[in-house]
């Protein structure tokens, strides 16, 4: 019997995404008394909230970069009731402790994708298709262009790079994202079974990482003590903010590379200075992004964060229900290249459209 | 194949001119011959005509892909070059065991196939494609779409050949250059001393002048200088061999029949003579304005009315051979003295003489140079009288020195996303003046900024778009540019009235508001002024 058409389990507010029956929004980039969070990027998860519900290895990294709180931590797929509303977290795929989050009420089904990736990288939790009514997925990648090469290629690239710098006795920069892409290339690098040596940025995180007990190689913080002499052909992972600054004077001489889901279009890879471009991405690409949208039988399906407009047109054109959420998501992490433009400055207007 | 595109990877991220260098000299020590006289011939914008255009290789890109047109559309918005976009989108290869083809395969395939009919053109295309991986997808549609504008330069690839070959470059820039097929001519032809004695229509490579940013003082006494308008025309050779009349332009582009008037010269120039000069349009050896010489270009028919219109002429101001010899080597004031006998002999009104403007006095050109508007020069050129003609852009002997812009403060209105390099960045932008209060675009400029400027005003755009159309973006009308440009003209097609040439964004100005902009009468009256 179809419900009496009251409010939206879920709806856009200038906040975020709320859910008015458990009075809780989802990634507020405004500052709200509960808000349930994603993953630990800086575009999902804000500063000013009362209270934080999210899954125990975002934890650490919130209160790294948060500082205290009030967190509340939970696993995958474990039910939390809020004002009987249901609540559970599933992996996403995207980075550690990344989550899809699963609202159900009477008996209707949201989930809210979060940032997500469908390939299992081996350190972000494998991404788990929950069926739902209505889903509302990110777009990031959201075009055909955008299609991965399986990690496992990518990561070949990158140690032969590594090596054949190694081979000049150069030192290898790579520039990555400090949470999610870092920690992928530190797995990538292991293979070398010598101290990866990180920017502090990175290192900051990493520490944080430690609380969650995953293992990762050796690492060695950068600091105005490291001998030149340590860092000659040695590995470094830098985030972009750091790329054509002072800091890289020491490890000359040097080859660069940007890690990036945008490397995939070489202009962009020309546009940054940068010797080398690796498409290596922590989100869905567009066979991705479809096949995780089929696999949830949604009959509505909102798009945010991205290419929106385009995907949200394919689907509808495909026959599935379909509409373009405008966010304040996308100028965080992986998708800002800019390390100086200001991540609070942004669009907070909500257009969806018939 | 493979190892063309292995090339034009290397020279498409390479950061630094050795390792593109490095990866030329080995490409043209290891490629098979006929591939090397291809890539010669593609480097130095010589290429097969189009068999496809644009809007078909879309269509069989978007059956092979299945996706509707307007995603594909999206895509190459994005992507910003039509040969990636297509690239990128196809399904992956199904048969990747198939024996490579050499590039000039390839190329000689494209050439036969120019006159089929579709289906054939078609079925060969779409076979490539599904054996190629995506650099070599991209390198092909690069040849099915011509340009092979990727970071390397034409003198770049004449200096991996100077290398390669052991011979000057300068001698490789001239065999280079002209009128040859690389379908039907071989590596040894094409780079051996005798090619040049047997093309009757080759020209030489350009001596380019370096801008003058210091105060002419700086080099030296004013006797040792010859002083000419820089004219704005389109710098081009003018040749007479073997009792053929031949015409390049500085982009190589052999214009002999775009200009019948030069015709009218054959009878009057002796044979074996090569002029350097400006191809400009002249009543009576008065200039025109270049918007004139636009209408002329492009044009394959030309009207009674034109020819009356805008007839061109040649400013000659330099002779680089005489009586069939090569005399670059001679010191300019001997090549001015012959070129100058040459011309007064033709006394033919296409035929100009660039006149040395006379001074004795550094002062003195500085007054003069003032008057360049007025002369519809750009400025000055000083040349040394000592110097021989060079090969390319050599600091020293040949300058420009160019009058400032004419400029003007405007608003950013609305923006697109660049090409190539800048795909995913606003940096093409429209801006408007004042008109009450109302505003209205008069001019696009594309280059200027710093990147990180670049990166702000993107920024801004993201965050302030109004509306959209396609690809661009309405944007509050807030951030102030210096637009600088070389000339104004009226034009109908402009909803302000004029035209802008060489526009650009000369400064941000961010301590100015929209409403201190300047005013579309600010615009009629640099019209009244320079507009002529
Ligand atoms: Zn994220
Ligand atoms: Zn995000």
């Amino acid at each position: 019997m179809p419900k009496a058409n009251t409010t939206p389990l879920i709806s856009f507010t200038n906040r975020g995404l709320y859910c008015s029956a458990g009075d809780f929004y989802i990634d507020p980039w405004r500052p709200v008394d509960k808000a349930v969070i994603t993953h630990a990027h800086s575009d999902h998860a804000k500063n000013g909230n009362k209270q934080y519900l999210c899954h125990h290895f975002t934890k650490p990294l919130l209160e790294a970069r948060l500082g205290n709180n009030h967190y509340q931590s939970i696993g995958w797929n474990e039910v939390v009731r809020i004002n009987g509303v249901s609540i559970s977290l599933h992996p996403a795929g995207h980075m550690i402790g990344s989550s899809q989050i699963r609202v159900s009420h009477q008996d209707e089904v949201w989930v809210v994708s979060g940032d997500y990736k469908t390939e299992n990288d081996g350190i972000s939790g494998a991404f788990e298709p929950i069926r739902c009514n209505t889903f509302i997925t990110e777009s990031t990648f959201g075009l055909p262009i955008y299609n991965w090469l399986p990690q496992h290629d990518m990561y070949t690239q990158i140690q032969q790079w590594v090596q054949n710098n190694k081979a000049k006795k150069t030192t290898s920069i790579l520039f990555a994202y400090s949470l999610g892409k870092a920690q992928r290339l530190l797995q990538a690098l292991a293979m070398f079974n010598e101290p990866i040596y990180l920017h502090g940025a990175i290192w900051n995180m990493q520490m944080a990482l430690a609380a969650t007990g995953i293992a990762f190689p050796q690492v060695e913080r950068i600091t105005p003590e490291t001998l030149r002499e340590k860092l000659k052909g040695a590995i470094v992972i830098a985030p972009p903010g750091a790329e054509g600054t002072s800091w890289m004077k020491k490890m000359e001489p040097y080859s660069t590379a940007v890690c990036s889901g945008w490397m995939q279009v070489r202009g962009n890879a020309r546009r940054r200075n940068t010797d080398m471009g690796f498409a290596l991405s922590d989100h869905a690409d567009w066979k991705g992004l479809l096949a995780a949208i089929t696999s949830t039988g949604a009959e509505k399906v909102f798009v945010t964060h991205g290419f929106q407009s385009a995907l949200s047109r394919y689907l509808n054109e495909q026959g599935i229900w379909s509409a373009e959420v405008k966010t304040a998501y996308g100028n965080g992490e992986e998708e800002n290249e800019n390390a100086n433009s200001a991540t609070d400055a942004i669009n907070t207007t909500i257009t969806t459209q018939q | 194949m493979q190892q063309f595109s292995l090339l034009v990877h290397t020279l498409g991220t390479a950061t630094k001119t050795n390792e593109k260098l490095e990866a030329l000299a080995t490409y043209f020590t290891t490629a098979p011959t006929k591939d090397k006289v291809w890539v010669i011939a593609l480097f130095s914008g010589r290429r097969p005509k189009r068999m496809a255009s644009s809007g078909v290789l879309q269509q069989w890109c978007c059956a092979l892909a299945s996706i509707p047109d307007w995603l594909f559309l999206e895509c190459y918005h994005t992507a910003g070059d039509l040969a990636e976009t297509i690239a990128l989108l196809l399904p992956p290869p199904t048969n990747t065991t198939h024996t490579h083809k050499h590039l000039h395969e390839y190329l000689e395939q494209i050439i036969d196939l120019q006159k089929a009919d579709e289906a054939a053109k078609q079925a060969f295309v779409t076979q490539c494609w599904l054996q190629m991986n995506t650099d070599e997808r991209f390198v092909f549609n690069k040849l099915l779409t011509g340009g092979f504008r990727i970071g390397v330069s034409q003198k770049m690839m004449v200096n991996a050949l100077a290398k390669t070959m052991q011979i000057p470059a300068s001698a490789i820039a001239h065999r280079i250059s002209g009128n040859w097929n690389p379908a039907t001519t071989t590596y040894e032809n094409l780079l051996s001393a005798e090619s040049v004695t047997t093309d009757f229509s080759k020209p030489y490579p350009f001596y380019l002048a370096y801008a003058l940013e210091q105060t002419p003082e700086t080099l030296g006494s004013p006797e040792e200088w010859q002083a000419e308008w820089k004219w704005d025309g389109i710098r081009g050779q003018l040749i007479k061999r073997n009792n053929e009349l031949f015409v390049w332009s500085r982009g190589e582009e052999l214009m002999t029949d775009k200009f019948p008037e030069y015709q009218a010269l054959l009878d009057k120039l002796p044979n074996g003579i090569v002029l350097d000069g400006e191809i400009i349009p002249a009543i009576n050896g008065k200039p025109l304005p270049f918007a004139i010489l636009q209408t002329r270009i492009g044009r394959k028919n030309i009207s009674k009315k034109q020819l009356q219109d805008a007839p061109i002429a040649f400013f000659a101001y330099d002779l680089l051979e005489h009586e069939a010899q090569d005399i670059r080597h001679l010191p300019l004031a001997q090549r001015r003295l012959l070129m100058e006998n040459i011309i007064a002999n033709a006394q033919h009104p296409t035929l100009q003489i660039s006149p040395v403007i006379p001074f004795t006095n550094w002062q003195s050109l500085v007054q003069t140079r003032t008057q360049s508007r007025a002369m519809l020069a750009e400025g000055l050129m000083l040349k040394r009288k000592s110097a021989p003609y060079q090969v390319g852009r050599k600091v020293g002997d040949w300058w420009k020195w160019k009058i400032d812009a004419l400029t003007i403060d405007a608003v950013l209105i609305y923006a697109q996303k660049g090409h190539g390099r800048r795909s995913n960045l606003y940096t093409d932008y429209t801006f408007a003046v004042k008109d009450g209060d109302k505003l209205v675009s008069f001019t696009k400029a594309y280059s200027g900024l710093t990147d990180k400027e670049f990166n702000e005003v993107d920024a801004f755009v993201k965050r302030n778009a109004i509306e959209k159309f396609g690809p661009v973006r309405t944007v509050k009308p807030e951030l102030v540019f210096e637009i600088a440009f070389e000339g104004i003209a009226a034009s109908n097609r402009h909803k302000s009235g004029v035209a802008l040439r060489f526009p650009r964004m000369h400064r941000w100005r961010k301590d100015k508001k929209a409403d201190e902009i300047n005013t579309l009468q600010d615009l009629k009256n640099l019209l009244l002024t320079y507009g002529k």
